[in-house]
């Protein structure tokens, strides 16, 4: 009868994680379209609710109070960080987020570990990889936290012998993993010492693995190390046998390692030459053979006030610098006035345009710009003839014409919001030096470019009041 | 054990394959809420701590310590994740027709 009951109860159980599961597979099918996104995070947050509750009715479970303390100081912690947050400061919270959940995961294959269960290799594997993976997650995230919040210096760091280094750590890495899993004993003296030479081993494979990289290219490498928090998720499921872990972590996986592939496609550049190549330490050279171009075309607030008092349609295109300036309520405000004006009033986003995916997208709906009206590259481009005003607020390379123009451009091949199709382009900019990627741009001197030099908050400002006046 | 761990395996292949097919179809105007969203759902190893910390201090001390931390840490993404995904979302607002 006892039998019959706990194989019951296991049966429940199971069967209430593959609901849970099924919950986050409906919440992310629900976060495909604006308006049932904010249902598909509740839906998938009482997938959360469930599994944890059904774990905690577990027979092994037999103090709550340990538990207790983790739950609510991991609470307090979550919700303060939640709230409080900037949406300009989302990248570093997300990468943060994703070491949190690497060296959660990491714990939890240390102390199966540590445990002294039956040892099987397949569950000596599951558990090298937890940790590993785990690890790495943990110290990367640590390093594209740091580079994001300016903490350490965001440019690439090259060194000599730099390959040398990596493929001896990787031997040693997988030296450590045959010792775990198969010699078990031939080079270290118990558990402790290989478990703690692993995770030293991962935590200084994801410090070299991310300070070479350039703080340009950290959106990158934040999707990456999402996809590898999800992957440790999914380790973890195999130590400990669980089927909720395996998916959830999975589709993490998969959802970290396609915005990767959508950052990368962005930038033209294969996923190898971001993670290995130090973009952006030799660009000096790019920039001095472009010096003569032609003279640039400013133009005062009053007479940009005429050309978009004129205009039917306009296209504005944010950068990162719009953010920065903290320009994007004044610019939602001059969007709604050309409206009011009959103008038809479009944003252009392109993938890289903010600090991470999508960054762009929720920095203009905290100022209540509807999302209806943020449109792709792709849908604008085709279309750009007919575009009477483009502004160009903060952003620099991702309007490059040179992607297109010049073979010789580090950007060359890289899509583009072709403004320079348009009839008339502003570009609002401070002064007039050159991008993220220190590369000089064309569009500054063609004669259908207007400069409207100045802060951009500033700028946006002065042409909200000569509409109001 | 060995049939067990194929089944998980398949569960694997599937969960991904589903994975791209999901996430492909998100729009890319949402997709730091979704990577916030995949924090919260990685946080979902809470569940293996859950069962570490719970384990009885006195007979397995050091499962119980490291396990904790794996509850404060999962936790941290759960309710974190879950909390900011869900700010973001409600700022994502359609003017509402003339």
């Amino acid at each position: 009868m006892i039998l019959f009951e706990q194989f019951n109860s296991e049966i429940v159980v199971n069967l209430i994680y593959i609901l849970a599961a099924m919950l986050f597979i409906f919440g992310l099918k629900m976060l495909g379209s604006p308006e049932t996104a904010r249902r598909g995070n509740l839906v998938s947050a009482s997938g959360m609710f469930l599994a944890v509750v059904v774990t905690l009715l577990d027979q092994s479970i037999i103090d709550f109070s340990f538990i207790l303390i983790g739950v609510c100081i991991g609470s307090l912690i979550g919700f303060f960080a939640a709230t409080r947050v900037k949406m300009t400061a989302m990248p570093e919270m997300v990468a943060l987020f994703n070491g949190f959940g690497g060296i959660a995961s990491l714990l939890v294959g240390s102390s199966e570990y540590l445990v002294g269960f039956d040892p099987n290799s397949a569950l000596l594997i599951a558990i090298y990889l937890t940790v590993l993976i785990g690890g790495v997650t943990f110290s990367g995230s640590l390093i594209a936290w740091g580079k994001l919040s300016e903490i350490i210096s965001g440019k690439p760091f090259l060194y000599k012998g730099q390959q040398i280094v990596n493929a001896l750590l990787l031997g040693f890495i997988l030296l450590s993993g045959l010792e775990m899993i198969f010699f078990q004993g031939l080079f270290t003296e118990n558990q402790f010492q290989i478990l703690g030479i692993i995770c030293l081993l991962a935590f200084t494979l994801g410090i070299l693995f991310v300070i070479p990289i350039g703080g340009a290219d950290m959106p990158v490498v934040i999707a990456l190390l999402n996809s590898f928090s999800g992957l440790a998720a999914c380790a973890a499921g195999f130590v400990i046998l669980n089927n909720v872990l395996i998916v959830s972590g999975a589709l993490v996986g998969a959802s970290g390692l396609i915005l990767t592939n959508i950052m990368c496609k962005a930038m033209n550049r294969s996923l190898a030459n971001v993670l290995f190549s130090g973009f952006g330490a030799v660009t000096d050279t790019a920039t001095g053979e472009t010096a003569d171009q032609g003279e640039v075309r400013p133009v005062n607030t009053a007479d940009a006030y005429l050309i978009l008092e004129a205009a039917s349609s306009v296209l504005i295109v944010p950068g990162y610098g719009m953010a920065v300036a903290q320009a994007q309520h004044s610019v939602r405000e001059l969007g709604e006035l050309l409206e009011a004006n009959g103008a038809e009033v479009k944003y252009a986003i392109h993938p890289v345009a903010g600090r991470m995916p999508g960054h762009m997208n929720v920095l203009l709906a905290e100022a209540n710009v509807s999302y209806d009206v943020l449109v792709e590259p792709e849908d604008v481009n085709p279309i750009m003839e007919t575009v009477d005003v483009c502004m160009v607020i903060g952003a620099n390379d991702v309007v490059n014409p040179d992607a297109k123009e010049n073979e010789g451009s580090p950007i060359y091949g890289m899509p583009i919001i072709e403004t320079d199709r348009a009839k008339t382009v502003f570009v609002l900019k401070r002064s007039m030096a050159s991008g993220f990627a220190g590369i000089q741009n064309p569009l500054f001197f063609k004669s259908n470019t207007r400069m409207l030099f100045g802060d951009a908050k500033e700028s946006v400002s002065n042409l909200v009041a000569e509409f109001k006046g | 054990m060995e049939t067990q761990l194929t089944l998980l395996f398949f569960v694997l292949v599937l969960s991904i394959f589903l994975g791209f097919e999901l996430i492909s179809k998100v729009p890319s105007t949402l997709h730091t809420p979704l990577m916030s969203g995949a924090n919260a759902i990685s946080g979902i190893t809470l569940v293996g701590a859950l069962l570490a910390s719970g384990s009885g201090f006195v007979s397995q001390p050091l499962s119980v310590l490291l396990g904790t931390a794996a509850v404060t840490f999962a936790t941290i993404n759960v309710v974190g994740g879950y909390l900011v995904t869900n700010r973001m979302l409600s700022m994502f607002k359609k003017k509402k027709a003339e």
